[in-house]
């Protein structure tokens, strides 16, 4: 009857085992989930209510107070106050807010003009696929912060900003991603019914092929958030993001930065979250890919 | 093979104009030059006067009389000359010498990044191969997704704050001795190891299952030898041509860390640029580096259409 009874693995092996499960894909990111929820879904919904504090007005008399485990830190101000005594915690929780904004609206405006060049693309052939193909090489070879600095340089930092610069590198891989699927998709007996059943070009492709590449936006986009994140973040640390006193992952880590030998908690605990945030990320978006779209392996 | 090159070059050069398309068109819309050039109080006699003077009353792009007569032609021509105007913010030199005067050291700090970057990420992408699914495996699985993961400028400020500040070893930020070159180095080269240890190893599993490997075992060879040299010389090819990428990465991500830890390169001479709106200074750093960028990649294709016939007949 041993049989029966399961292997205890040693202690020491169960996080291992776990983390090892998670990397490979196999197991459910159940952790990561909750990252996202916590640190991006949660807060970037309900900011206003959630946050303790003001996120841009601070109060003088509260500067540079450490976290609240710290010498001097009190529980007003969990995770400590920066130079002109705002609180660190709201602003991350309003900074959630911001980073969800942006890459919701950057993913959903090259989503769909990625989408829907990568259809015509497919679709038509010929000529217009020539070009469209010719303007995604393009815009996959432009070095994307240097685009971002001009823009900057020229148009002033603004959400509107650095959503356009995202949406200049993004579309095109909807649009190669899409146009390849496409390719292969029209070629099948179902489109061909439906042209001989006298639907029109645009139907075929909005009712007929597109239902069939929305497996991999859906994981196209989740592995973009990361990265939208992250680029996101970058520019506006440059300051050629999202400009102050909104309160931004990336710009906090700024703002913290000559203050790192006496207020080192200004621009840690920012960082953090968007590791945190963006780590999660990857993780779904990796396990979603493997479940949905195996194919998409080195996207 | 010819052709393939021909057509990946008029590519670059393509890139490389829409660059100077996007890069000129901005530049008009912050606003007419005329209001910098001209006194408030100029009348309109005066305003046409030096409009006609700087060429600022020709149409931008396209003049029907004279095709090439427009603004954005002599922006063009002058350009290519690699001249980009006086900058605004540091008086007395032109934008252009500003960006060769910075380049030396950018170019200093991205080749010992390189450096770092293939000291480590050589030895642990091979390890991680050979001793595949493993807990060193899935080590080297978490820095990949580090590498993925973590902001760059945030490690900068980290790593600062450990080694610089906390412990004392090196300076924080400036440029001198080789200890300042340190932390930015290897801030810089972190994310290039994260990438170029994966590819290593995916190559090196390809390699380490075909024949010729299993060929020298049975011969007897010692497996140390196995690995590192027959294994390593065939799976070097993918990971090589990625060098070059790397290149033109670590020139945009050198904007980034060149700021945290202000280092004197030509990246934080952009950023400073754009903070104080120095518009001909960030046209000038733009294209040289895109140009660098958009022929490095140029390169790569051609090097790998070279390595790997199948891409040359697509």
């Amino acid at each position: 009857m041993a049989l029966a009874i399961p292997q205890q693995a040693p202690w020491y092996l169960v996080p291992l085992r776990f983390v090892r499960g998670l990397l490979q894909g196999r197991r459910f990111p159940g952790v990561a989930l909750f990252i996202l929820f916590f640190l991006l879904i949660l807060p970037g919904i309900f900011a206003g209510f959630i946050a303790p504090h003001d996120p841009i007005k601070g109060s003088l008399s509260a500067r540079l107070k450490p976290p609240m485990w710290e010498k001097g830190g009190t529980s007003t101000y969990p995770l400590g106050t920066d130079k002109v005594g705002r609180d660190v915690l709201s602003r991350i929780i309003h900074g959630a807010r911001v980073s969800l904004r942006v890459s919701l609206e950057a993913i959903i405006v090259s989503g769909v003009i990625g989408t829907t060049l990568g259809l015509l693309s497919g679709y038509f052939g010929g000529r217009i696929d020539a070009f469209i193909m010719r303007l995604v090489d393009i815009s996959l070879g432009l070095p994307i912060i240097l685009v971002a600095l001009v823009f900057v340089a020229a148009l002033g930092p603004s959400f509107g900003t650095v959503i356009a610069v995202i949406t200049v590198l993004l579309w095109a891989r909807y649009a190669r991603q899409v146009r390849g699927e496409t390719l292969s998709i029209k070629e099948r007996d179902f489109v061909a019914r439906a042209r001989v059943a006298g639907a029109s070009h645009f139907r075929i492709m909005f009712r007929y092929l597109l239902p069939n590449v929305v497996n991999s936006l859906i994981v196209l986009a989740t592995l973009q958030v990361g990265f939208v994140i992250l680029l996101e973040s970058s520019l506006s640390f440059l300051g050629a993001g999202i400009p102050r006193p909104i309160p931004a992952w990336g710009l906090m880590v700024a703002d913290g930065r000559e203050l790192i030998v006496t207020a080192w908690w200004i621009s840690m605990f920012p960082g953090l979250a968007i590791m945190l945030t963006v780590l999660a990320l990857n993780l779904v978006g990796d396990w979603l890919r493997d479940r949905l779209d195996p194919k998409l392996k080195n996207v | 093979m010819q052709r393939y090159i021909l057509v990946r070059f008029l590519q670059s050069l393509l890139a490389l104009w829409v660059m100077s398309v996007i890069v000129f068109s901005l530049a008009r819309m912050t606003g007419d030059p005329l209001d910098v050039l001209l006194p408030m109080e100029a009348g309109e006699g005066e305003r046409e006067r030096v409009a006609k003077h700087w060429g600022l009353d020709k149409p931008l792009f396209l003049n029907l009389e004279n095709p090439f007569d427009a603004q954005y032609f002599t922006f063009l021509g002058k350009a290519l000359r690699g001249d980009f105007g006086m900058s605004w913010k540091w008086q007395g030199h032109t934008a252009m010498g500003l960006v060769i005067e910075r380049l030396p050291a950018t170019l200093e700090l991205a080749g010992v990044a390189i450096l770092i970057s293939a000291l480590l990420a050589l030895p642990f992408g091979v390890l991680t191969a050979v001793w595949k699914d493993t807990f060193f495996d899935s080590f080297g699985k978490i820095i990949a997704l580090l590498g993925q993961s973590l902001p760059s400028f945030w490690l900068g400020i980290v790593l600062m704050w450990i080694f610089a500040v906390s412990l004392g070893w090196l300076p924080t930020s400036g440029r001198g001795t080789w200890y300042h070159m340190v932390l930015p180095a290897v801030c810089l080269g972190w994310f290039q190891v994260a990438a170029m240890m994966r590819l290593i190893r995916s190559s090196m599993l390809d390699v380490l299952d075909s024949e010729f490997v299993k060929l020298t075992r049975v011969k007897g060879l010692a497996e140390w030898k196995v690995v590192w040299k027959h294994c390593l010389r065939n799976a070097a090819i993918a990971p090589l041509t990625y060098f070059a990428i790397t290149a033109g990465v670590l020139i945009t991500g050198s904007v980034v860390i060149e700021s945290v830890f202000a280092w004197p390169g030509t990246g934080l001479l952009a950023v400073d640029a754009v903070r104080a709106r120095d518009f001909q200074v960030v046209q000038a750093i733009v294209i040289v580096f895109a140009a660098v960028f958009i022929m490095t990649n140029l390169l790569v294709d051609i090097l790998y259409a070279y390595i790997d016939p199948r891409i040359r007949y697509q």
